[in-house]
């Protein structure tokens, strides 16, 4: 089994594709998910500590 | 007292430009203490994904549709185009939203916003006519929607998304292009301007 095979198994993919209903709003499961890994990556980068900082002279 | 080679349009404009940009803005050696954060890596992130996927686009403008079909190697190739494509607009996005946040158009910074919108937009059409220039039975559903709704505003008599030599020439020639060309504009403002500074810094 390839790789494509082994990634087949963990997510099937062979059905209609899942949709979330809000209102006015329809978009894909797939699409929601991008849109939150989007959100968070976001957030971690306002948020996380950027390697070499402390090192930096303050004001420089 | 200007000389006859002071009135040259080649003395102007690298006169002009060397003013505007002198080399140690175009590539600093330092950067202000606040640019020491995730959120200022998007820009690059976006930058280095655009040049992955124009490189791959060109190995697949050499090769043809017939390779990316039907060969492993094609296959491997045109995933590493869709893949970096989506990568572009994950970080472009995540960019924009920073930018949004900081007001980063101040400071006569606007034209760097502005040519950041069209690079959006013509970002968009590069996408879409990538997917109507698939020839799988993708594209064939994607154009066929998206002919109702083009021709619906009448666009359709000069963008028609039915004709895949149309939308293949916008894609890898038209789209590209702008997209490259507005990238330079866009960086290269930020270099003339220089990172804009985080409100409290301006206070
Ligand atoms: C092809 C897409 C794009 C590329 C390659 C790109 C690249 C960059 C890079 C490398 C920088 C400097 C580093 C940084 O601050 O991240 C930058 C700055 C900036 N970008 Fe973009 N960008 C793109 C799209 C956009 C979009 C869609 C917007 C907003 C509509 C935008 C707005 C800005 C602004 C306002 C700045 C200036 C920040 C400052 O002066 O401090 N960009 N861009």
């Amino acid at each position: 089994m390839g790789l494509t095979g082994l990634l087949g198994a963990v997510f099937n993919l062979d059905h209609v594709g899942k949709y979330i209903h809000w209102g006015f709003i329809q978009l894909s499961v797939s699409n929601a998910i991008v849109i939150g890994l989007m959100i968070v990556t976001f957030i971690s980068a306002l948020f996380l500590p950027f390697p070499g900082r402390r090192n930096r002279k303050e004001g420089k | 007292m200007s000389t006859e080679i002071d009135r040259q349009w080649t003395t102007r404009l690298r006169k002009t430009v060397v003013e505007k940009l002198p080399p140690d803005k175009l590539l600093p050696d330092t950067q202000p203490a606040y640019v020491a954060s995730w959120i200022y890596v998007f820009g690059v992130t976006t930058l280095a994904a655009l040049a992955i996927v124009i490189l791959t686009g060109c190995v697949l403008a050499m090769k043809g549709p017939l390779w990316w079909h039907l060969s492993g190697t094609g296959h491997f190739v045109n995933s590493l185009h869709l893949w970096s494509v989506e990568i572009f607009f994950f970080a472009m996005v995540i960019h924009l939203w920073g930018k949004y946040f900081m007001a980063a158009w101040r400071g006569g910074r606007q034209l760097t916003w502005v040519t950041g919108v069209v690079l959006f937009l013509t970002s968009v059409g590069a996408g879409f006519t990538g997917y109507v220039s698939q020839t799988n039975y993708d594209s064939q559903w994607i154009s066929t929607q998206a002919k109702d709704g083009i021709n619906a505003t009448g666009g359709g008599a000069i963008f028609n998304v039915l004709n895949l030599g149309q939308m293949l020439m916008w894609h890898i020639v038209l789209l590209p292009l702008a997209a490259v060309a507005l990238t330079a504009v866009h960086v290269i403002y930020v270099r003339i301007k220089g990172v804009v500074p985080p409100f409290e810094e301006v206070k």
